[in-house]
């Protein structure tokens, strides 16, 4: 198992996760999100071969109101 | 219409999405304003979150522009516009990094290498900076689509502060100049289009209003009345009066009264 922080809480994944199973996680594998590990961008297209590697920083966002 | 990066938009008014009650308000809100171009911000996946702004903004045909709210380093602004890139497939980016908490003021130092950044990558960048016109002109020259001044700090609805600053950055620039915060009622909207403003972006003064989207139908009027005063071409302001009757053809009516209300004749009462 590996330790991540996913969107700012701790997270255990099995070794060798990729980015898509971390996503997964949140159920939020739809379109409109995006993703980030330790703050460099990773597209979509990427997420399925990306592992993510023990103590990273996964962000998973998509859009909400905001804006003045 | 307004021209931004060689796109045209029938509205000149761009709507903020915070604020509102919920995502039916905001949708019927952006009919009344007549907006064609709507702010969202990129934040942390919710899985307990419903509807989606996305569907709801495109169900009213309303196109996204992405922000990067909440940064306060070129760095994270940098990231999520890259972010919102990825996530909505636009590139186009309203640039916000701000520098002070209370009063949510840009970081210009900050503002002007994210600015930088963008644009040698590729995106169209709106920037939302201070009314400085130094600044304005740096971000124009930085490659960017247009610059977005504050009129008074995010959600004060101070209206503009400093309209002589905002004439000088409408004087100088060679992109759309957008007021970018500040606006409280209709009457700021129409002040900034008279000034010369190519369009408007708020929120607050819509999405906070008892009634949004009353005061959504009140500004997409008057974004329109300021715009056709401009056109028209204001009379100047003058110190006295200037008669708008005519002095030839006055009848002579009650002659004796009148000489009693000259001032010589005030001056030194006298009985009869």
């Amino acid at each position: 198992m590996i330790s991540i922080v996913l969107n700012g809480e701790p997270s255990e994944l099995p070794a060798g996760a990729t980015v898509e199973a971390a996503v997964g996680e949140l159920g939020a594998n739809d379109r409109g999100v995006a993703v980030a590990v330790d703050g460099e961008v990773v597209p979509r297209g990427e997420w399925a071969s990306t592992e993510v590697r023990d103590g990273q920083q996964v962000e998973v966002l998509r859009a909400v109101q905001g804006g003045r | 219409m307004l021209e931004i990066a060689g796109r045209t938009f029938e509205s000149r008014l761009i709507l903020g999405t915070g604020g509102f009650r919920n995502l039916g308000v905001m949708a019927e809100a952006a009919r009344g304003s007549g907006a064609e171009l709507a702010t969202v911000a990129m934040r942390r996946v919710d899985p307990t979150a419903r509807g989606s702004i996305v569907e709801v903004l495109a169900e009213a045909g309303v196109e996204i522009l992405p922000n990067t709210a909440g940064c306060f380093t070129a760095r994270e602004a940098v990231i999520t516009a890259k972010l919102a890139r990825e996530a909505l497939g636009t590139d186009w980016v309203k640039l916000e990094v701000i520098g002070d908490d209370r009063t949510l003021l840009p970081d210009p130092a900050e503002l002007l290498v994210a600015a930088e950044t963008l644009a040698a990558e590729g995106f169209t960048v709106l920037p939302y900076t201070s009314d400085d016109p130094v600044l304005a002109r740096r971000l124009e020259d930085a490659g960017c689509a247009a610059v977005m001044p504050l009129g008074s700090p995010i959600g004060s609805g101070m209206g503009i502060n400093n309209l002589y600053n905002l004439r000088l950055i409408i004087e100088a620039a060679r992109v759309p100049v957008i007021l970018d915060a500040g606006i409280g009622t209709a009457s700021d909207a129409v002040l900034a289009m008279e000034a010369g403003c190519d369009g408007i972006l708020l929120a607050s003064a819509i999405s906070r209003a008892a009634d949004p989207v009353a005061m959504a139908r009140a500004m997409r009027m008057a974004v329109q009345a300021g715009v056709e005063a401009r056109r028209a071409g204001r009379i100047p302001r003058r110190h006295y009066a200037v008669a708008s009757s005519p002095d030839e053809g006055l009848a002579e009516l009650e002659r004796a009264e009148r000489e009693d209300h000259l001032p010589d004749a005030g001056a030194a009462p006298t009985t009869r």
